[in-house]
């Protein structure tokens, strides 16, 4: 057996199932730890959540109570980028119709953000017993089969090219400087007073989440749309198996913290307007398989040196801008409203629907043989 | 005999397994696979092996190449 095809067997026992296992128990554990130490309820990590707290953080929009620096977002890429320099992985890639990315980008976080969680908060939720991401979780996957269905009829957003290194590595700085410069110069930012913004743990804790998660995904490729649709595609259970440990773990945890709540109300971060919550979640289904990951997955292959997957998270950070500039995002319940969208959150997911359909027809191409 | 090729280069996942499931429709002894990312040489071998292939890998100038036999 020569070195390559030793180091092959090596890695692919880590790609295996057990390292999978390993990655979402730990994923959803940190999760529910991260709740207990202060981080809004059944939000251990919400990336899209994230991303929209730094967006309010930097004031692109300036919903009071949703502005903070999320020092895990930091970490997730930074824990990402490491394990892809350790394990030679690290591949600055990029020219993969970067713009249709960044569009489709913004619309799944708009759809996230109508349900109130990206696909990781969303199956967090399922395991603090918050039976309304249930719901969410059958328009996810129905939107992956949309998804799904354009792949077999050879939808494409054609190849990347490898780019400079400078070009790889640019958006991990630019991210950490910002970072930095909220730590040493915190008045240029905003910060929530009260609302979930206002719940977090230390920056500390936050980032040392963040980098293990970070390099735990990195070197499992765990990604939440992924794991059903090559269930679907290709009986390829790997990637699901991650998905329902991290249910398991996340439930196991937030038992042991007191912090599981089964039913439909009173969930933290919540509403039960259904159709909404279905819709929202076959938006963000739908986009993450046209953008080939879910929003976890994004920031990771961000970190890995993808400069698509930089330009997909740019197009998250607008879109969540754009949700609370125009009041597209649902609102949590509360004792005397039901939550949910708004007329325009409602208009935002249809045109969403539309845009994604188009942008599927137009980069389908019947393959040649 | 020539041995199909499939070249998956640039491609990220799932599009080098999907290109890899329709060549393998063909049903021949031995194919090659031209990837560009470890996930996909990762996601194509797994693949191949499910379908009764075995995958030996070499890696040049940052690609790898996946050569499959029944």
């Amino acid at each position: 057996m020569t070195t390559k095809e030793k180091n092959a067997e090596k890695s692919s026992l880590f790609s295996g199932v057990g390292g999978i296992v390993i990655a979402g128990a730990v994923v959803g554990l940190i999760s529910a730890l991260l709740v207990k130490l202060g981080n809004p309820g059944n939000m251990g990590f919400c990336i899209a959540c994230f991303l929209r707290d730094i967006a309010g953080a930097t004031k692109l929009q300036t919903a009071a109570v949703v502005q903070y620096f999320r020092p895990e977002i930091v970490g997730l890429v930074i824990g990402a980028m490491v394990m892809a320099l350790v394990s030679k992985e690290f591949s600055p890639r990029g020219g993969s119709a970067p713009f249709t990315r960044f569009v489709v980008a913004a619309f799944v976080m708009i759809g996230a953000l109508v349900f109130l969680g990206c696909p990781l908060r969303m199956i967090l939720r399922i395991g603090g017993g918050d039976l309304n991401a249930v719901i969410a979780l059958v328009g996810f996957a129905a939107g992956i089969l949309v998804g799904i269905y354009f792949l077999n009829k050879g939808f494409n957003l054609k190849r990347t090219y490898t780019v400079n290194k400078a070009e790889g590595f640019a958006f991990p700085i630019v991210l950490s400087a910002l970072f930095v410069l909220c730590l040493l110069v915190p008045s240029l930012f905003a910060f929530s007073e009260k609302g979930p913004g206002s719940m977090h743990v230390s920056v500390i804790i936050a980032l040392a989440a963040g980098l293990i998660v970070g390099a735990l995904a990195q070197k499992t490729r765990l990604c939440m749309v992924a794991g059903i649709r090559d269930a679907v595609l290709f009986k390829d259970w790997k990637l699901l198996i991650g998905f329902v440990t991290i249910i398991i773990a996340a439930m196991v945890g937030n038992l042991a913290f007191g912090q599981f709540h089964l039913g439909f109300s009173g969930q933290p971060i919540a509403h039960s307007v259904h159709l909404w919550s279905f819709l929202g979640m076959l938006v963000v289904g739908f986009g993450s398989v046209l953008l080939g990951g879910c929003p976890l997955r994004q920031l990771i292959m961000a970190g890995e040196g993808n400069a698509d997957s930089a330009v997909t998270v740019m197009g998250y950070i607008v879109g969540a801008a754009f949700a609370h500039n125009f009041g597209l995002a649902g609102a949590a319940a509360t004792a005397e409203s039901i939550g949910g969208p708004s007329i325009y959150g409602k208009g935002a997911v249809i045109i969403g629907i539309i845009v994604l359909l188009a942008v599927a027809f137009f980069n389908t191409k019947r393959a040649k043989n | 005999m020539e041995k199909k090729v499939i070249d998956a280069r640039g491609l990220s996942c799932p599009q080098p397994v999907l290109l890899t499931k329709k060549a393998l429709a063909s049903n021949e002894n031995a194919y090659e696979v031209l990837v560009d990312n470890a996930t996909a040489k990762e996601n194509v071998t797994r693949f191949a092996n499910n379908s009764g292939y075995s995958v030996s890998v070499t890696e040049k100038d940052g690609d790898y190449c996946l050569s499959l036999s029944k």
